[in-house]
């Protein structure tokens, strides 16, 4: 309260000096109080301090512009993996059709996400679209649970849906992915969850600048005899002998696993393109971002340097003249 | 994020150029998604867009002619490449779990199972032959043939020694063997190299 009155009594001697407000960067500390540049009655933020926030903000742009050139050439690495493994899908669904609608009791979504994080939204996406899928398939005798792979899934669906989550799988990228290692997780998968229809979430890469949401739905054994025989898209499947093995339903069940880790082979890596990708592009802007913080704090860094240089002259001439007259 | 998502489509023609078109997919363009799928959800989820299907990327197969066509499409799928993409061929030997079965244009619609073994492309006069691990065979009613496979390697790159010397180590394995698994996997072993090493002589 009192130096908010003696600010205005000292404004009234200075009245010539009226530095206008620093709106550019108002979260920074305003501490006028003991930096030498600013007498008491004029209220401006000090040199100093905004020479600080832009050395920061310059080191962040640099960081970031950085991490967007690695995150670009990891993205070329896998693009042409991704790329290569896309045919590997299209014969099952081909085949089997794609119902993602079907009617199951007890239903698993495999959410793929990243481990580590500024890449963008992709990863909240992901989980938005696992839990519109559990709302989807809830009801009377219908159960949804989920597989997650990926840290930042499980933090995100950790918090309310704890006890839906049979298993979490982390640290996924740790080696290049490559088809075995792939096929090794479908198997702890198919071995540790029972379901009806398995449903796995990922962000499908299409270009730099767009991730689209997809979800490949693949069927147990027995559901699909069931569709088969109850007509519709998988009518014609009856059509198809079946070769080797002991009953038709042994090459189904082979038939359904193999699909499986296929669509899981595909969806991880499409989900690596995607969060190499959002991550160049959550890079850039923040570089661009930097830049231009940068930009304004160089203004509020001249016109603060040139104000207390003004001051300064003035209370030399007014000095003088005090003197003389 | 939204302020972002501006930045970014102004951004779009400069990022584009970098892009390449991807030559086994395709665009979202016209494929009928599954309908009932999308109603369901902007009935639950009304805020979010429905997230795509495979089938939507897919292009679709043409529909069974009413005469037998002339030449058979083969796609031939790796999990690291498409060794053959809708190529037209006159005739494929597989490898199936019954034996060498052979696929010609107008072949009954099947799903066989692959067992490690020789696939043999005949294409007029040249035959060009790989090495498969197993996989599955599809063969569709309208002359496609869809060969999965988990890894295949052209003849000429398989070394005989190496072969031999897998087969012994193999053997050796299954007799020292006590668990189940440990049996099955010698045994795997064993008849993928026996299948290397007739593939080799044959």
């Amino acid at each position: 309260m009192a130096m908010a009155a003696l600010r205005r009594e000292g404004r009234r001697f200075a009245p010539l000096i009226s530095p206008r407000p620093i709106t550019a960067v108002r979260s920074s500390p305003i501490a006028p109080s003991h930096e030498d540049e600013c007498p008491i009655g004029v209220r401006y933020i000090s040199t100093q301090v905004v020479r600080n926030r832009m050395k920061s903000v310059k080191n962040i742009q640099k960081i970031t512009k950085a991490m967007k050139m690695v995150a670009a050439s990891k993205l070329r690495a896998v693009q042409t993996k991704a790329e290569n493994s896309r045919g590997l899908w299209q014969p099952f669904t081909a085949l089997l059709g794609d119902l993602p609608s079907v009617d199951v009791k007890k239903s698993v979504v495999v959410t793929i996400s990243s481990d580590k994080g500024l890449c963008g939204g992709i990863n909240s996406t992901s989980v938005k679209i696992s839990k519109g899928i559990h709302k989807l398939n809830s009801g009377p005798e219908k159960e949804t649970q989920y597989v997650i792979l990926g840290e930042k899934a499980k933090a995100q669906l950790i918090r309310d849906s704890k006890k839906d989550i049979e298993l979490i799988i982390t640290e996924l990228q740790k080696n290049p992915l490559n088809y075995t290692q792939v096929s090794v997780l479908a198997d702890e998968i198919l071995k540790n969850v029972e379901f009806d229809a398995l449903r796995i979430v990922f962000n499908k890469f299409h270009s730099v600048v767009s991730f689209v949401p997809t979800v490949s739905t693949v069927l147990s054994p027995e559901i699909v005899e069931r569709e088969a025989e109850s007509g519709g898209k998988l009518g014609d499947l009856d059509n198809y002998e079946v070769e080797g093995g002991e009953t038709k339903g042994e090459i189904l069940q082979n038939l359904a696993e193999f699909q499986f880790s296929c669509v899981m082979f595909n969806a991880v890596l499409e989900n690596a393109c995607s969060e190499q990708g959002a991550r160049m592009s959550a890079m850039d802007s923040s570089s661009r971002n930097a830049g231009d913080m940068l930009d304004r704090l160089t203004l509020t860094y001249n016109r603060t340097r040139q104000a207390s240089i003004t001051t300064e002259l003035i209370e030399i001439i007014s000095g003088a003249s005090a003197l003389e007259g | 994020m939204l302020r972002q998502a501006s930045r970014l489509l102004a951004r779009r023609p400069r990022l584009a150029a970098r892009t390449r078109p991807f030559s086994t997919d395709l665009p979202a363009a016209d494929q009928t998604a599954d309908a009932t799928f999308t109603e369901a959800w902007s009935k639950v989820i009304p805020n979010l867009d429905p997230p795509k299907t495979p089938l939507s990327f897919m292009q679709p197969r043409p529909p069974t002619p009413s005469s037998i066509p002339s030449k058979l499409t083969v796609n031939f799928v790796l999990p690291y490449a498409s060794a053959l993409a809708t190529k037209e061929v006159d005739m494929v030997i597989v490898p199936a779990t019954t034996g060498q079965m052979g696929v010609l244009p107008g072949h009954v619609a099947t799903i066989a199972e692959l067992k490690p073994g020789v696939l043999s492309v005949h294409e007029g006069n040249e035959v060009t032959k790989y090495f498969v691990s197993s996989g599955f065979v599809f063969i569709h009613a309208n002359s496609f043939a869809d060969v999965i496979a988990v890894e295949a390697v052209p003849l000429d790159q398989l070394d005989a020694n190496l072969v031999q010397k897998g087969l012994a180590e193999f053997t050796s394995k299954l007799s020292s063997a006590t668990t189940d698994l440990e049996k099955a996997e010698a045994q795997i072993g064993i008849d993928v190299h026996s299948a290397l090493n007739s593939a080799l002589t044959g």
